[in-house]
């Protein structure tokens, strides 16, 4: 019982890290835009696919892995100049309406273009237990130590370096920061492209377990909402601590509570969003929203 | 006041209009059969969902992302009340916009203290979850889990010629005309008012004496209950329902229908409502599936171009014809 109870632990932790880095992701769009990327999950879906491509035409998954980042990052940053700036003063209603017409878009064309069947996605880990011991594999430890290293990564760039720091400005109060001659919508663009390229690395990683198909993302976009919300959507640290939680509590959920079981773990997302929505809306570690009237 | 002779001399305009498109769809079932008839009906299933959506999104201001879980909730309370409790169709109906209002009720509550992105993040969430939700074992005796239910069609009543597919057409047409009237006569009453007023600016509309609460969940109730009533009917055309008719597909379709329609305009769900089901036959000349880009293009360049989507045609025309009647102004 304890075993079982410790490998779900670790194995919760692992997920969790995927779902920390797409509730980043969600954060850091809202952060930077003030609204939530609904079509998030399928953008990494797409750069799944471009990576399951490139591998396809014989690329080492080395090559494949950066490449794809690379072309996520620019992606995000394509999105931002020509679908989200022209809708700068939009009501947040028509962006809504936008991410979802992307959402569907992406969707419908990753199934064009590679069908609806599900591929086997490469693990650069391999899935043999890890340095022998039942608890874990080596994909989940690969997984948890790629994900902690972009998270550490993360934290030192908005801590120490200038653009970091702008871009910090920039979400927080943008009106102050461009009279103190920040970029802002540079900075928007940039936010973009590292959150897709974060999105792209979180596909890639969870790609090998849930297999990859169109429809691939949309179960860990719901699990990174509930960690992002969980967190605080206005707190980068937040989601990642909300990600993790999630990651844990589905995997105990799955193995303890019979009803809930393997394949009917997205109520449990469901339950949690609207769980913290009722008793704590601005989440774990999130601002209180305070309006001024 | 001005204002106001112009709405009358407007709903004047269409009064005509609308009594004609309203003879051809009574007289419909005498020169459509077969598939023709069963999309003219799923057509007016699926206005109902639109405007239903309507109500929420463009008259009080709310969005919902999830409204495909409303649609299943109502097509599973018709099949199961009629299925394993051998309820009338005529009280299945009733009985799955009140359970579907219930539902949207109890999960407005929450969303009412939320902020635009929390309840379309909780109402995607609620969507995508929906086919798994069904599934949950707890539910497996009354849902059939992953099976599925089988739905009788409605009989027609004795000594009539109609077949059952022109019965369920004339069925629908009632609802569609019932529910449209409904939907008019809330928005023009003092509900309607208070929800533009909510809409436009929640903190005014407080200072002005309107109850939040009350009336944001109304309108997500009401809303809730528009699509479970479509869900009933859908569950009847269709004579079979399972988990994975109500995905997350089927809430970004009824989205799609409203903005393609025009959100604010309640005729225009017919125009989406046609759009929603043409596409997936045209694109399925092409490839199967490939209606989600249709969709998704649509939705992003109606945003861009044509943020009003068919109600700006409205107005094109209304303003026509204001200037030709020779406005006294």
């Amino acid at each position: 019982m304890m075993e079982l109870f410790v490998q779900q632990l670790i194995a919760g932790i692992s997920t969790g890290t995927i779902y920390a880095c797409v509730a980043l992701a969600v954060v850091m769009i809202y952060q930077s835009i003030g609204h939530v990327n609904f079509a998030q999950g399928e953008m990494a879906m797409l750069s799944t696919f471009a990576a399951w491509q490139i591998m396809d035409y014989g690329v080492s998954y080395w090559v494949a892995f950066p490449l794809t980042v690379l072309m996520s990052f620019v992606l995000g940053v394509l999105v931002e100049r020509v679908l989200m700036r022209p809708l700068r003063n939009a009501p947040p209603l028509s962006l809504v309406i936008v991410f979802i017409g992307l959402l569907l878009t992406i969707n419908s064309i990753a199934g064009y273009v590679w069908s609806f069947t599900v591929k086997p996605f490469p693990t650069p880990f391999g899935t043999a237990p890890f340095l022998g011991s039942a608890w874990i594999s080596q994909h989940q430890a690969g997984m948890m130590v790629t994900t902690l290293g972009i998270l550490v990564l993360l934290f030192a760039f908005f801590r120490s370096t200038r653009v970091g720091l702008a871009m910090r400005g920039a979400a927080n109060n943008p009106t102050s920061a461009r009279l103190l001659g920040i970029r802002v919508r540079s900075l928007e663009g940039l936010g973009w492209g590292m959150a897709a390229a974060i999105g792209a690395v979180a596909g890639m990683l969870i790609a090998p377990v849930v297999f990859l198909e169109p429809n691939m993302m949309a179960g860990t976009l719901v699990y990174g909402f509930a960690g992002a919300v969980l967190g605080g959507l206005s707190s980068p640290a937040g989601a990642v601590l909300g990600g993790l939680i999630v990651g844990v509590l589905e995997n105990l959920a799955g193995t303890f509570i019979p009803v809930i079981g393997g394949e009917l773990k997205l109520t449990l997302a469901l339950v949690t969003i609207v769980l913290v929505l009722v008793i704590r809306p601005q989440g774990l570690l999130g601002r209180k929203l305070v309006h001024r009237v | 006041m001005n204002n106001k002779l112009n709405h009358r001399g407007h709903a004047n305009k269409w009064f005509l209009p609308a009594l004609g498109l309203l003879a051809v769809a009574i007289t419909l079932p005498a020169f459509a059969k077969g598939f023709l008839l069963f999309q003219a009906t799923q057509v007016m299933i699926f206005a109902i969902a639109i405007m239903g959506l309507n109500v929420l999104v463009g008259f009080s201001g709310q969005l919902s992302l999830g409204h495909g879980a409303f649609y299943a909730v109502g097509a599973y309370t018709a099949a199961i009340f009629m299925g394993q409790y051998d309820l009338h169709y005529g009280l299945a109906i009733p009985a799955a916009g009140v359970i579907a209002f219930l539902f949207g009720f109890l999960f407005g509550l929450p969303a009412l203290r939320l902020e635009g992105h929390y309840l379309a993040m909780a109402t995607f969430s609620l969507a995508v979850a929906m086919p798994q939700v069904i599934k949950l074992s707890v539910l497996e005796a009354w849902t059939g889990g992953s099976q599925g239910i089988a739905v009788n069609k409605p009989q027609p009543p004795f000594g009539s010629s109609l077949s059952e597919d022109q019965w369920l057409y004339y069925i629908a047409l009632i609802t569609t005309c019932l529910l449209y009237l409904i939907a008019r006569n809330l928005i023009k009453s003092r509900t309607g008012l208070a929800l533009l007023a909510i809409k436009e600016s929640p903190v005014a509309a407080k200072a002005m004496g309107v109850n939040l609460a009350v009336y944001k969940t109304l309108a997500f109730g009401m809303s809730a209950a528009f699509n479970g009533i479509a869900g009933a009917l859908s569950a009847m055309a269709v004579q079979y329902i399972a988990p994975e008719s109500f995905t997350f597909y089927l809430s970004a379709a009824i989205l799609v229908g409203l903005v393609v329609g025009g959100v604010g305009w309640l005729p225009g769900a017919f125009l989406g409502a046609i759009f929603v089901l043409l596409v997936p036959n045209v694109a399925e000349t092409v490839s199967k599936g490939l209606s989600g880009a249709i969709y998704g293009v649509f939705l992003i360049a109606l945003i861009f171009f044509l943020p009003s989507g068919a109600s700006t045609f409205r107005d094109f025309i209304f303003h026509r014809f204001q200037r030709k009647g020779g406005n006294s102004n």
